[in-house]
């Protein structure tokens, strides 16, 4: 009895377990056709949505940076151009520590502090297995010396790449202007997605006027990346499409003949073909090293050009505003026949001052001893103040002011390069405007002879001699002459012309016999450092001083005894051959004292080198540097 | 333990009558294996080294598990107690001496090798609970309730502080599932289910940051898609992206470019679904059923209450290791560091899981013997 109640006990136990084993099964069904669902919810309903997201994960677009436009000037010589450079760069996750690596490496190559302060920063902004640049522009022997080595400095890549050189340097550095590594605010002006993979942009002058032009359109290639985002593979290539080449309207020869006639001297030169506006020489001395800009400056080196009291960075040719000076006489004179106020050929009685009818102030000559009888072609050859002072008190500066503005005074010229300034053409409504003062006489005589509120740019005192000489037909200045995007011919830019100054015929002939007067009369201003010279050709032109701080009526005015810093800025325009005009110059020579001894000779060497030289001189460039 | 070595007969008599083995298992367990070995030889960049490695814990897995399949029922019986002890306080051990991996410290050095005495829990806590109730009759009853809730709560406490949560999981379901098919009484599992529900305040408290992190991590692992909750977005991506179809083998972008985090261990089921597709898949489940399925089977025609409740217990076991892993890949649970059974690259549990499997062997034995 006991046995078999152990044997139904038994019986019962295994049934029991039996169902529990059958509702096991049957949960673990139902879970296992849960995990189905889920299954198939993630492999075939959400199969399009993972699968782009795995592409996301192992596909990425990397940009191949456009090779930058070379730059050259009117004849073909190379402005700036693309090198390769060998440059150190270090791949972060193959480096091991950072402090123990660039501790080793100075063993070999000198680390500044700016070129780590970068490093760190790029390394920062790194993505993964993206190699960081540490120093660009490696000499040979470091190269060398580093790749021996290559063993013991782990994740360290020596890399060639192409940087931007200029062959000229410091000559070309306003006119061609130059690039630098890309900033935050740099990339606030462009696409950024453009200049993914370049590192520089220009950063003044053509370069950076024409860096739309000049940079071109990136390529990209899709590459297959693992988890930690080293490039497995190569998918596909779209090659980049390189920058355009720009020609400009620059001559060589005469941008380092006008550098030349500076001597050093701090200033500026432009030049202009009066025919088409061509931008023949465009020069700011002191220059500066653009390739400095392009390797990365520190902030010493930077700080120390910046702030060096001779000015390099700052582009004279353009930014500079001056007093016009007496170059402004011509305008002045051709306002005054235009206006009918007098005529060319009435004379008067030149003495050493002026003074306003019903006032006690005297305005001075240049000249103590006044110049005596002058009518407006002497007035304008031996620079009368007084006959001008005697001019504008008649016209008045209502008459006055439309001609200086159709000349262009106190408007920027619209040229194709960055920082050009407006100078001021000071009238009724502008004094109301910026000083909340009414005009005073007075000031319409001194704006007669370009002092005062005046200011101008050596461009557009350029422009203007250009105008003068084309009699009236106003080019606008311009420094591109031709682009080419490697796909057919290059392409000319057309000369603009601009609003042109209508004037009788006759009083562009008496103001430009005036100027011939200036320099090739012996009472010319020019006579004595120019036109005794007796040039092979027939230069017209103008001299004029700028002051730079104004004297008392009674003051003496002794140059020697002024500290050099203060002295007048010197100043020529001037265009040649005085029959057919080729060339239009102005020249500033700052602290340079007066205009006719110090800047109409080098305004002549100038026209020299492009009316006498400049077709059969040899092309004088310097060896790669 | 392993001596079955009583009777008197010749070498190959011993060998071609004694050695016990179910071949339905054993076709089942070997596909899985092999296809594993295809799975890993994958998941870890065609890596040739971990395939030998992975070959020779297989091979040592099968030894154990033909090993423990000779031993007779009885004697597993019998050290079921003193197995459960040794655990116990090999897990103390642990704590005082154990190295840590991992973070974890759930090694023992013993010098010549280094293991886990977690994983003699997953089979000493369902022998010892087996053992105690075979010694009753009838359903479990309330006093068999609050024995065997101590016996698997003290290890699963232990193991927990460790911590791992995953080993402690399995540990306490084993158990448990030892009670379920001892047909402990439904309204026994209502109260059970009410005191989880109520302990999970208390686990809460109990969890480290971590296992809390995973927790919440598995609600919405976008919240943070570079931290935790990487794992299952990749793993997530690697599935889905599988298709139907599959990517082929060793061709998951997921796995190969090293997006997929723990391929080869944890998540070495998402390698398989984005190579093999839903199609794989759906058979990979179908393999794992049929083993559970099997195993079951052996444990239903058991001829005592102890082999029965071990047997069934391993089954299950197994499932619920593959069912855990599947649902953390595919992001239904937390991510508690379960592997997938049998697959995933690793030794300990592999062969705990072998010798499991000869113990089921030797119950299918045990029942052929008495049936000739």
């Amino acid at each position: 009895m006991a046995e078999r109640d152990a044997y139904g006990e038994e019986q019962q136990d295994r049934e029991r377990f039996a169902v529990r084993i059958l509702l096991a099964l049957v949960i673990l069904g139902v879970i296992l056709l849960a995990l189905g669902w889920r299954l198939s919810g993630l492999q075939v309903g959400a199969h399009t949505h993972f699968t782009t997201l795995s592409e996301n994960n192992r596909l990425r677009v990397e940009p191949i940076a456009p090779t930058r436009g070379v730059i050259r000037d009117r004849n073909g010589v190379l402005l700036a151009g693309n090198r390769a450079s060998y440059q150190l760069e270090v791949t972060v996750e193959q480096a091991g520590d950072l402090d123990s690596l660039l501790a080793r490496l100075r063993g070999y190559v000198e680390l500044s502090e700016a070129d780590v302060e970068r490093f760190q920063r790029g390394v920062r902004q790194r993505r993964p297995f993206q190699p960081v640049l540490l120093k660009a522009g490696l000499d040979d022997e470091t190269v060398a010396r580093i790749a021996v080595s290559r063993h013991e400095l782990p994740g360290v890549e020596i890399e060639a790449r192409p940087l931007r050189f200029y062959p000229l340097g410091s000559k070309f550095s306003h006119a061609v202007g130059y690039v630098g590594r890309i900033n935050q605010q740099d990339l606030q002006r462009v696409d950024g997605r453009a200049y993914a993979g370049t590192s520089h942009i220009g950063k003044s002058g053509v370069e950076r006027y024409y860096e739309d032009l000049l940079h071109g359109r990136p390529g990209y290639r899709q590459v297959e990346v693992n988890a930690q985002g080293r490039v497995i593979r190569e998918l596909s290539v779209t090659p980049p499409q390189p920058g355009t080449d720009l020609t400009l309207t620059l001559d060589v020869n005469l941008q380092q003949a006008a550098y030349r006639a500076l001597a050093g001297r701090d200033g500026a030169i432009v030049a202009v073909d009066p025919n088409n506006g061509e931008v023949l020489a465009l020069v700011s001395a002191p220059g500066f090293d653009p390739e400095s800009f392009v390797h990365g400056i520190s902030q010493a080196d930077f700080a120390a050009v910046r702030d060096d009291y001779r000015r390099p960075l700052f582009n004279r040719a353009l930014s500079g505003q001056y007093p016009p000076g007496s170059t402004i006489k011509p305008l002045v004179g051709l306002a005054a026949l235009d206006e009918e106020v007098t005529t060319a050929e009435r004379e008067m009685f030149a003495r050493g001052y002026f003074q306003l009818p019903g006032h006690e102030r005297r305005y001075r000559d240049w000249r103590r001893e006044g110049h005596g009888r002058v009518d407006m072609s002497r007035a304008i050859a031996v620079s009368s103040d007084v006959y001008f002072y005697d001019l504008a008190h008649t016209m008045g500066i209502d008459r006055m002011v439309p001609i200086l503005g159709a000349f262009g005074i106190g408007q920027r010229t619209g040229i194709d390069s960055t920082g050009e300034r407006p100078g001021i053409l000071p009238s009724r409504n502008w004094k109301r405007a910026t000083h909340d003062q009414v005009w005073f006489p007075g000031e319409t005589l001194i704006t007669a002879i370009g002092q005062g509120y005046m200011l101008s740019t050596p461009l557009q005192m350029a422009d203007f001699t250009a105008a003068l000489a084309a009699r009236g037909e106003r080019y606008q200045p311009h420094l591109l002459r031709a682009m080419d995007n490697g796909v057919g011919e290059p392409e000319y830019r057309l000369p603009l012309l601009r609003d042109p100054v209508t004037v009788d015929e006759k009083h562009w002939d008496a103001i430009h016999g005036s100027l011939v007067e200036a320099v090739n009369a012996r009472h010319g201003t020019a006579w004595g450092s120019v036109g005794s010279t007796r040039p092979e050709y027939t230069i017209a032109g103008k001299t004029g001083t700028s002051q730079v701080f104004s004297l008392g009526e009674d003051e003496e005015y002794d140059e020697e005894e002024l500290a050099r810093r203060l002295w007048d800025h010197a100043l020529f325009v001037g265009y040649a051959p005085a029959e057919d005009p080729r060339i239009a110059v102005a020249v500033l020579v700052e602290h340079g004292g007066s205009g006719g001894r110090v800047a109409a000779p080098v305004a002549r060497e100038v026209m020299d080198a492009y009316l006498l030289e400049g077709a059969g001189m040899t092309i004088d460039v310097p060896e790669d540097e | 333990m392993i001596s079955v070595t009583g009777r008197e007969m010749s070498v190959s008599q011993w060998a071609l009558r004694s050695l016990r083995l179910d071949s339905v298992l054993l076709v089942l367990l070997s596909i899985l294996l092999l296809l594993g070995l295809a799975i890993l030889f994958s998941a870890t960049g065609e890596s040739v080294v971990a395939l030998e490695r992975q070959v020779m814990r297989i091979g040592l897995g099968v030894v154990a598990m033909l090993l423990v399949a000779q031993v007779s029922m009885h004697a597993l019986r019998a050290i079921s107690p003193w197995l459960f002890v040794a655990g116990v306080l090999l897990l103390l051990a642990v704590m005082w001496v154990g190295d840590v991996g991992k973070g974890a410290q759930r090694w023992l050095d013993l010098g010549f090798m280094r293991f886990q005495p977690s994983e003699i829990m997953k089979l000493a806590v369902p022998m010892m609970v087996a053992w105690y109730l075979s010694q009753r009759d009838g359903r479990p009853r309330f006093r068999d309730l609050v024995v065997t809730a101590a016996l698997i709560l003290a290890p699963v406490y232990l193991i927990m502080q460790q911590p791992d949560l995953g080993t402690s999981m399995l540990v306490g379901a084993a158990g448990f599932l030892v009670i379920f098919l001892a047909g402990l009484g439904w309204r026994w599992f209502v109260g059970l289910g009410v005191t989880a529900a109520a302990a999970i305040p208390i686990l809460w408290s109990q969890m480290l940051d971590y296992q809390r992190q995973r927790v919440l991590t598995l609600f919405n692992p976008e919240s943070d898609p570079l931290g935790a909750g990487y794992h299952i977005i990749q793993s997530k991506i690697a599935i889905g992206s599988g298709g139907l179809y599959g990517k082929g083998w060793l061709n998951g972008t997921q796995s190969q470019l090293e997006f997929l985090p723990e391929r080869s261990t944890d998540f070495i089921f998402a390698v398989y679904a984005e190579e093999f597709g839903f199609i794989g898949v759906a058979l990979l489940l179908l393999l794992y059923f049929a083993i559970v399925a099997r195993g079951l089977w052996i444990a239903a025609l058991a001829q005592d209450r102890y082999a029965r409740l071990l047997g069934g217990s391993i089954s299950l076991t197994f499932a619920v290791y593959m069912v855990v892993n599947i649902g953390m890949v595919t992001g239904l649970l937390p991510v508690v560091g379960v592997p997938l059974p049998l697959v995933s690259y690793g030794g300990t549990s592999l062969v705990t899981l072998m010798v499991a499997f000869g113990i089921l062997m030797s119950i299918a034995s045990q029942k052929r013997l008495v049936n000739r």
